[in-house]
């Protein structure tokens, strides 16, 4: 299983916004709500993030510490 | 296909307005289609016409010497770009980019010139439209002037770093964005910068921190 960015269904308004800014189709609306797609392709540009109005839609980062 | 009326109206600059009205400006107003990608405004050119975002959305956006990138605002349906060198008369003072597939009302400078002319009340919109705009700017150049906003995004990743046994909390961009207590855009722009100095390196949805040292010291700590 491929990390994708989260949708909170509750808040999304189904404007579609996001699927227009991705680059890889990782991103759809099926019955009105917002959908992910796993995608290889999806490189965390936070596009979709970035353009979502309502804060449906997150990229959250794990911060690690590189093994010396 | 016909510019919509039903979407002029949702428009902050001609909110207001009646349908007879709408459809006189209507008449003024033509689509353009742009393609992902597509810069359809390059900064310092002169400016031809004013944009309405119809559907999708575009980055607005300046470039420094080095060829960086600093997005000023990213605009959705209903929103406009490229008004102030419409209004002054001077050359675009950013560029302006697809960020997927657009679809533009756009308007000439003098179709605009005729249709405030025709239709005063325009002028009270279009001056809140602006308002907000400026509002929005300043608090962008305050955060960009103040340098420490970098080494703030250092101490957060800092402070959020996964342990060895479990994974840390997950932060957006946006969450970053509200502790550090600056915009979206400021960080995205700071995590760039602390991966150019090698203190991190982004791997998709990991911030790996590959020089602890290095970041300390944008933090602040003496090492
Ligand atoms: S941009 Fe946000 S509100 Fe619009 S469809 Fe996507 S997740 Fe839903
Ligand atoms: S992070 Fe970028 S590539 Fe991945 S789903 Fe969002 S817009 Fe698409």
């Amino acid at each position: 299983m491929i990390e994708m960015p989260i949708i909170d269904v509750q808040k999304c308004d189904g404007c579609g916004l996001c699927i227009g800014v991705c680059r890889c189709n990782a991103l759809a609306i099926i019955d009105r709500i917002v959908t992910i797609i796993e995608s290889m392709e999806c490189d965390w540009c936070t596009d979709c993030e970035g353009v979502c109005r309502t804060g449906a839609i997150s990229c959250p980062f794990e911060i690690i510490m590189q093994e010396s | 296909m016909a510019v919509q009326l039903e979407f002029l109206k949702g428009i902050p600059y001609f909110s207001g307005l009646g349908s007879v009205e709408l459809e006189s400006i209507s008449k003024l107003i033509f689509e353009k289609a742009i393609d992902r990608a597509e810069t359809v405004v390059f900064e310092g050119e002169p400016a031809a016409y004013l944009y309405f975002v119809a559907s999708g959305a575009v980055k607005v956006f300046k470039t420094s010497a080095e060829g960086k990138e600093q997005i000023l605002s990213i605009v959705r349906p209903g929103e406009s770009f490229n008004d102030v060198p419409i209004f002054d008369g001077g050359p675009n003072p950013a560029s302006a980019r697809a960020m997927g597939p657009v679809l533009l009302y756009g308007v000439k400078r003098n179709d605009m010139e005729t249709i405030f002319r025709n239709h005063p009340p325009i002028a009270l919109n279009v001056i809140n439209v602006l308002a907000r705009r400026v509002r929005q700017l300043v608090s962008l150049v305050e955060d960009l002037s103040f340098r420490h906003v970098i080494s703030r995004v250092a101490r957060i990743l800092f402070e959020h770093v996964g342990g060895e046994v479990g994974r840390g909390p997950r932060l957006t961009q946006q969450e970053m964005a509200a502790m550090a207590g600056t915009a979206r855009e400021v960080v995205g722009r700071s995590l760039k910068a602390l991966e150019e100095e090698g203190a991190i390196k982004l791997d998709r949805h990991r911030i790996i921190i590959t020089d602890k040292e290095a970041l300390q010291k944008i933090m602040g700590v003496p090492s």
